[in-house]
């Protein structure tokens, strides 16, 4: 099945406030696709609208592939070694190869260590560990490059370029320049309501 | 190994004894209160034996509070239940296996040490049977409440504090007939205990799953 995600007409509403309108996308395999804007216009809402875990105050989204979502959110045990802590999604998403991406992301020396430990640039790498063991086609990355310094940044751009090629899709909600072949660039401002 | 019982198996590690939420804490609770009652109303064995049952069963009830400030806290807000839901893992699902672990890690010792907390009211073989049987019946009712009060109250601030006094008055029911079950020689207090309490784990994972999805929207 190709990776297909198609939202129409969204609109996005938090509290009393309604962020941005109108905002429609479409992409397919080894689409890459940027939304930018300012802190607070509604990146993550946006993220979390198309990823599915927040229903849009108007339009509708479609998918078909897996989701995988990395946010500001580990979702990893803090108090476990990094290890096991990966150990649980890996199991669940019944992950074959989990080498290739530790030796990527230089994990291996880390897995000893408690989470709570993890600075936030090894925090998100970890965190894209166990979005890369999940094998899910659509990627969606909020603030992916937040803490990582320039030769993690390599590692995550060269981990979300193989992600496209092998035909999957990556939304990334980032201010900060990324440095691969964006197919669209979003910006939210423009969709303001 | 499936889905449910990877999940089940990382729950049990986060809240049996020796896991990372402190498991052993209501048990300690637990005894303490067994012990402090006696010194409370003095050494009247009549008086222990006829009011200990039910003291051990208000001591179960307020372990069984306990647990429940990290019960789902902690998972919510490191995105752990957004994840699983993006996997296909319903919130009803790791709720249900939530409620499994909860019970195995707190109930099964309760009702270990609900011997020695009886033998320190003086209570008769007979009524530690009723009280071990009542208590076997309506700990999953108290985790169920539990647990869904848990969920309601894990966006809240002092959640803690207010899980306390939610579980209380939802666990009323559970708490007259299974205490009751001690002053009657017939057993249908029991199964009503037990019948309270499979109604309640019904519909647990449902009301804790809604509170889940409801939290999304904060």
């Amino acid at each position: 099945m190709q990776a297909q995600l198609t939202a129409t007409d969204i609109a996005c509403r938090r509290g009393d406030r309604l962020l941005f309108k109108g905002l429609s996308l479409t992409c397919g395999p080894g689409d890459i696709v940027q939304i930018t804007g300012a802190n607070g216009v509604g990146k993550s809402s946006l993220i979390r609208i198309l990823s599915g875990l927040l229903r849009p105050f108007a339009g509708q989204v479609r998918s078909s592939g897996e989701i995988g979502l990395i946010d500001e959110r580990l979702a990893l045990d803090p108090n476990q070694p990094l290890g096991k802590a990966l150990a649980f999604w890996q199991r669940l998403d019944m992950t074959r190869d989990t080498k290739r991406t530790l030796d990527l992301l230089q994990l291996e020396p880390l897995l000893d260590v408690p989470v709570r430990y993890l600075s936030t640039g090894q925090k998100k790498r970890a965190a894209f560990a166990r979005l890369a063991g999940s094998d899910c086609p659509i990627w969606f990355l909020d603030e992916p490059l937040n803490g990582l310094d320039m030769e993690a940044q390599k590692s995550v751009e060269a981990l979300v370029a193989r992600h496209c090629e092998n035909g999957g899709i990556a939304v990334v909600a980032s201010h900060q320049d990324i440095g691969l072949r964006v197919k669209e660039a979003i910006a939210i401002e423009d969709y303001a309501a | 190994m499936s889905a449910p019982l990877t999940i089940l198996r990382r729950d049990l590690g986060l809240l049996m004894p020796g896991g990372s939420g402190g498991g052993i804490l209501p048990l300690l609770f637990f005894l303490a209160v067994a012990m402090l009652y006696p010194f409370a109303v003095g050494p009247d064995a009549q008086l222990l034996a006829r009011t200990g049952g039910g003291v051990i069963w208000v001591a179960a009830l307020l372990a069984a509070i306990l647990p429940l400030d990290r019960l789902v806290r902690d998972d919510l807000e490191a995105g752990v239940f957004d994840q699983l839901a993006l996997r296909g893992i319903s919130e009803e699902l790791s709720m249900a296996t939530r409620l499994v672990a909860h019970w195995l890690a707190f109930a099964p010792l309760l009702l270990l040490a609900t011997f020695p907390a009886a033998a320190l009211m003086g209570l008769q073989g007979e009524t530690t049977r009723t009280l071990l049987l009542g208590l076997l019946a309506g700990t999953p009712g108290l985790a169920a409440v539990g647990l869904t009060v848990a969920a309601l109250s894990a966006t809240l601030r002092g959640g803690a504090a207010l899980a306390g006094i939610m579980v209380i008055p939802l666990s009323v029911p559970i708490l007259i007939f299974g205490a009751g079950a001690l002053a009657r020689p017939d057993p249908s207090a029991l199964l009503l205990t037990a019948a309270i309490s499979l109604g309640l784990c019904a519909v647990a994972p449902f009301a804790a799953g809604a509170a889940l999805r409801a939290a999304r929207e904060v």
